[in-house]
């Protein structure tokens, strides 16, 4: 549709608030939010340590004992620690929006949200219990 | 600073009626320049509270001529028969465009349109979208005017006056609100779709922005006003706000009982009590005879006293949440907000509310009103269909098909016009002062415009509630003569030009002023109880003097003059109205 | 419970104001009061100069809605016992030009909304005197969340992207896109696609997920957005895979 004549689509006495740097400081959701999207930064952190990890690995044996050994270092260790409660942070929060995203319908009726939710969490579970297993045990 | 802009067709309001002239001008001439003038964004138009549906001949059992004796009946007798014979044809074709643009009437498992029951009505014809109809009819129209480049909108502009000269139609005067600047917009045809003026009661379902406006522009513009005492009080209504409880939840089978519990409209000639709703008997009843039943209700102290005035109760509790989710969520919904209720397991508190004007702008069956390029469509013209008393669930078809007549007329008459005059202009300009001095810049007034309308509410409420007498309406008219000179030293403190409300506050309540006095005048005239005027002093219906329209016409002294115009009578004579038998 | 209650009301006059600031006002404390019925009472007894939209008082027409206490809220449906004892701070719609007091510009949503066709688009029209397009009740189901959208703007109040940048289109117009293009009556999917792929279409959302919470219809215009990056992503590896037949 055309813009009608005489409509006044702007005005200089309009005011308009600046939104400041710091809006997401403003309303807690705002915060959760930010903080979600900060996640993918350890995210990456993991992925990058997870390939020095494998690099190493595929060094051999001492450079394994050498990577071993420096993230025993307190520091990397307390970085890690972050990293591993940003990253549950990170997944926690995409689970529970999943439902949002992803409409199923099984024989016409729709899944219920909190499902497919819940789908996520126990394959969560379920990969994250058979990587134990094998790195730890069998 | 006055401007002017230039369209062929201007519509003032941008409702149901309005949007749906629009789209009818678009199509029946594409080169004609459409503007929609709305002193709110048209979403915002009242017709989006509709909850109950549009009632269109669609089923196999059913006939247009049922439909048309239906409302025929309905209406007392005083509805033309020619219009609503061309109502009940074009309403179906009007909803199912309705469909074809995207509409989301409720359906059958098949697919096919369903129906509901209503008031009044002998068949099942109501089509629904849940119990938002209007909203989603609104919405369908508004969206789909979007489409075409043609036309043009004037977003939150007040028109404050129709410009005639010549004995037509030249356009109108607006003012801008976010800026304040006080614009003439001239035209060949004008069409009012303003909705009605329930806000001159004080207590009402209708939105704050029914203040009659159309009603008073065209009646100082000289056309005539028609059965304007004719104000329908919707029997369900939520005490306090007047919020609106809609028909559908007694066509699905909600009871309207008293404080003993007793199904009370069985004492009113409206049928025996049955545990299933039976159509045009008891709750399914028209809404003039309901409500007065209510009065007779209060008059035996069967009522519950509530700081809000009585009351009587709605009992879906029957129904079930199954149906009441379904058919019934937003009325659950508004129950819960506002009175903390819920009608699943609680009875309803409600009152009858003023919910309709079947009065309004003089027109024919085609929209036009006797001056030559202008037009109404919707609530705030009377063609006339809903005659005395309306049912439920024809104002939307109505709308719709009175819309799309007055459009293609409109643009019939637009298109062949001659140009118009050059006094056009200098008219606006003078308007445009007058709005300055008598309101804008205006100082030292002492009336505030709350309390002006507050006492015209209570006035109107006691004059010309359900039950009138000569006594009370001649008080009225009194009194609304002391509110309108008072008016005169009314103050308005907003002197900005910027979005200033008091200014639309105090246009408002002077339109309010004159359609209120047109009320209660026309009220005074009809010496007989017919549909929803009902005079204590003289209660019953005669055919030999009142089977016709008051119209009701300002003379340039500001006294009115009120002529009475036939009724159309075409194959339904005049007879008894039955319900319940 | 008190008396009354203290109403902290943003006012701006252009005309006089260069910054907009903020007046107090003493309304009654009433249990069935809304925020809205408070601010008639200001206007109407009070102080006739503030300005602010109002219509139905019923939560369907959208106009009344403004920030209390820091959140988008239909006033008419937000009730003053709920803030007791107060004070209650009252301002415009966040993230739209102020206008006066308490009234903000809307065009911007006016003129998205054309952009993504919210009516039905069909190749072929069938004639009203063939009846109604056929749509079971579960069809409906597809799209009627969508489709109860009141155009109020608390959406676009909550959203921190629109916030950032006015030209993100913003969540109800894209809830309203989606509303046509699950209807199983319209065939313009195709025609909404470039509008909604574009990066200040769907994917300028972040799925901060402020809209549906904000949102008082549940239309839940952040679940309508996520569907459509789905859609609109398998829209394009199809496209990448098969440049003919994707369209």
């Amino acid at each position: 549709m055309s813009t009608p004549t005489g409509y006044t689509e702007y005005h200089p006495r309009w005011h308009r608030t600046r939104l400041g740097t710091l809006w997401w400081l403003r309303r807690r959701s705002y915060l959760v939010f930010i903080l979600r999207e900060l996640s993918s930064v350890f995210v990456a952190w993991y992925v990058v340590f997870l390939l020095m990890l494998i690099h190493a690995v595929g060094q051999g044996n001492d450079a394994y004992q050498r990577f071993l050994h420096r993230a025993a270092n307190p520091w990397m260790v307390l970085v890690n620690v972050v990293a591993l409660i940003f990253v549950m942070f990170h997944a926690i929060t995409w689970f529970n929006l999943a439902p949002k995203a992803m409409v199923v319908r099984l024989r016409g009726k729709r899944v219920p949200p909190a499902w497919v939710g819940a789908s996520n969490y126990l394959a969560w579970t379920v990969v994250s219990a058979f990587v134990a297993w094998r790195v730890l045990g069998g | 600073m006055t401007e002017s802009q230039s369209h062929d067709v201007v519509l003032v309001g941008g409702g149901g009626a309005g949007l749906r002239a629009a789209i009818a001008i678009a199509e029946t001439n594409p080169q004609l320049s459409v503007a929609v003038v709305s002193k709110v964004y048209p979403m915002r138009s009242h017709t989006v509270s509709a909850e109950g549906g549009a009632a269109g001949v669609i089923g196999p059992d059913d006939s247009l001529d049922e439909h048309a004796y239906d409302t025929i009946s309905g209406s007392d007798w005083l509805c033309d028969q020619d219009a609503v014979e061309a109502f009940v044809t074009e309403a179906p074709q009007e909803l199912l465009r309705l469909e074809h643009w995207g509409c989301p009437w409720s359906r059958e498992p098949d697919g096919r349109i369903a129906v509901r029951s209503f008031g009044g009505m002998k068949r099942m014809r109501t089509w629904f979208a849940a119990d938002k109809t209007g909203f989603h009819l609104l919405h369908t129209l508004f969206q789909t005017t979007l489409k075409y480049d043609r036309v043009a909108r004037y977003d939150e502009w007040f028109v404050t006056k129709l410009l005639v000269d010549d004995d037509r139609v030249q356009g109108v005067v607006a003012v801008e609100l976010m800026s304040g600047r006080i614009a003439t917009i001239t035209a060949k045809a004008v069409i009012l779709c303003t909705g009605g003026c329930g806000r001159v009661f004080p207590f009402t379902t209708n939105a704050n922005i029914k203040t009659g406006d159309g009603m008073a522009l065209a009646y100082r513009a000289g056309a005539p006003l028609k059965d304007m005492e004719f104000v329908q009080y919707h029997p369900t209504g939520l005490p306090f706000t007047g919020i609106l409880i809609t028909e559908a939840a007694r066509a699905e089978g909600g009871w309207l009982i008293n404080k003993d519990g007793y199904r009370y409209l069985q004492d009113y000639d409206l049928g025996k009590p049955d545990p299933k709703p039976v159509l045009r008997s008891m709750e399914l009843g028209p809404r003039d005879r309901l409500s007065q039943a209510f009065v007779h209700e209060v008059e035996k102290g069967r009522v519950v006293e509530t700081p809000y005035g009585p009351v009587v109760y709605l009992d879906l509790r029957h129904l079930g949440d199954r149906v009441i989710n379904s058919k019934l969520p937003f009325v659950r919904e508004l129950c819960l907000e506002y009175e903390n209720i819920d009608p699943v397991t609680e009875l309803v508190p409600v009152r009858p509310v003023v919910h309709y004007m079947m009065g309004g702008v003089h027109t024919d069956v085609s929209g036009a009103t006797p001056i030559e390029g202008l037009y109404a469509a919707g609530e705030v013209a009377c063609v006339s269909i809903n005659g005395a008393n309306r049912l439920g669930s024809n104002s939307l078809p109505e709308c719709l098909v009175f819309g799309a007549r007055a459009g293609r007329a409109a643009a019939e008459y637009a298109s062949s016009a001659p140009d118009l005059g050059a006094a056009v202009l200098a008219q606006g300009r003078d308007e445009q002062r007058r709005v300055e001095r008598e309101l804008l810049h205006k100082t030292g007034g002492r009336e505030r415009i709350s309390a002006i309308r507050e006492e015209m509410q209570q006035t109107m409420e006691q004059s010309a509630g359900i039950y009138r007498s000569g006594d009370s309406l001649a008080k009225g008219v009194d009194k609304l003569r002391e509110l309108q000179e008072r008016f005169r030293s009314v103050a308005v403190e907003d002197h900005s030009r910027t979005f200033n409300t008091e200014l639309v506050a105090a246009l408002e309540l002077s339109n309010m002023l004159d359609v209120a006095q047109s009320i209660l005048d026309c009220a005074l005239r009809r010496e007989e109880s017919r549909g929803a005027h009902q005079r204590t002093d003289f209660p019953a219906r005669n055919d030999d003097r009142f089977l016709a329209h008051a119209l009701i016409y300002r003379e340039p002294d500001g006294i009115a003059r009120i002529e009475y115009l036939p009724v159309a009578i075409t194959r339904w004579p005049p007879g008894q109205r039955v319900y319940g038998r | 419970m008190a008396n009354n209650i203290t109403l902290q009301v943003t006012r701006y006059r252009p005309e006089q104001d260069d910054e907009p600031t903020v007046q107090e006002y003493e309304v009654p404390l009433r249990k069935d009061w809304a925020v809205l019925d408070g601010l008639n009472h200001i206007k109407d007894h009070q102080d006739g100069t503030l300005s602010y939209r109002w219509s139905c008082r019923m939560g369907i027409c959208g106009s009344c809605g403004m920030t209390v206490d820091g959140e988008p809220k239909l006033t008419c449906a937000t009730f003053l016992t709920d803030y007791d004892p107060g004070p209650v701070r009252v301002e415009p719609l966040a993230n739209f030009p102020l206008i006066r007091d308490l009234v903000v510009e809307i065009g911007d949503f006016l003129r998205k909304l054309p952009k993504v066709k919210p009516w039905i688009v069909r190749d072929d029209d069938m004639p009203i005197s063939e009846g109604e397009y056929l749509q079971t009740p579960k069809q409906m189901e597809e799209y009627k969340q969508y489709s109860m959208c009141i155009n109020c703007m608390l959406c676009y109040s909550a959203c921190p992207v629109y916030g950032l940048d006015p030209d993100f289109i913003g969540p109800a117009a894209i809830a309203l896109a989606q509303r046509y293009n699950l209807d199983s009556r319209d065939q313009g999917a195709s025609d909404r696609l470039d509008l909604l792929i574009h990066p200040d279409g769907i994917w300028g959302c972040t799925f901060v997920g402020e809209c549906t919470r904000a949102c008082p219809k549940d239309v839940d215009p952040a679940g309508a957005i996520q569907r459509y990056k789905l859609t609109a992503a398998m829209h394009s590896v199809k496209a990448l895979l098969f440049p003919r037949g994707a369209r």
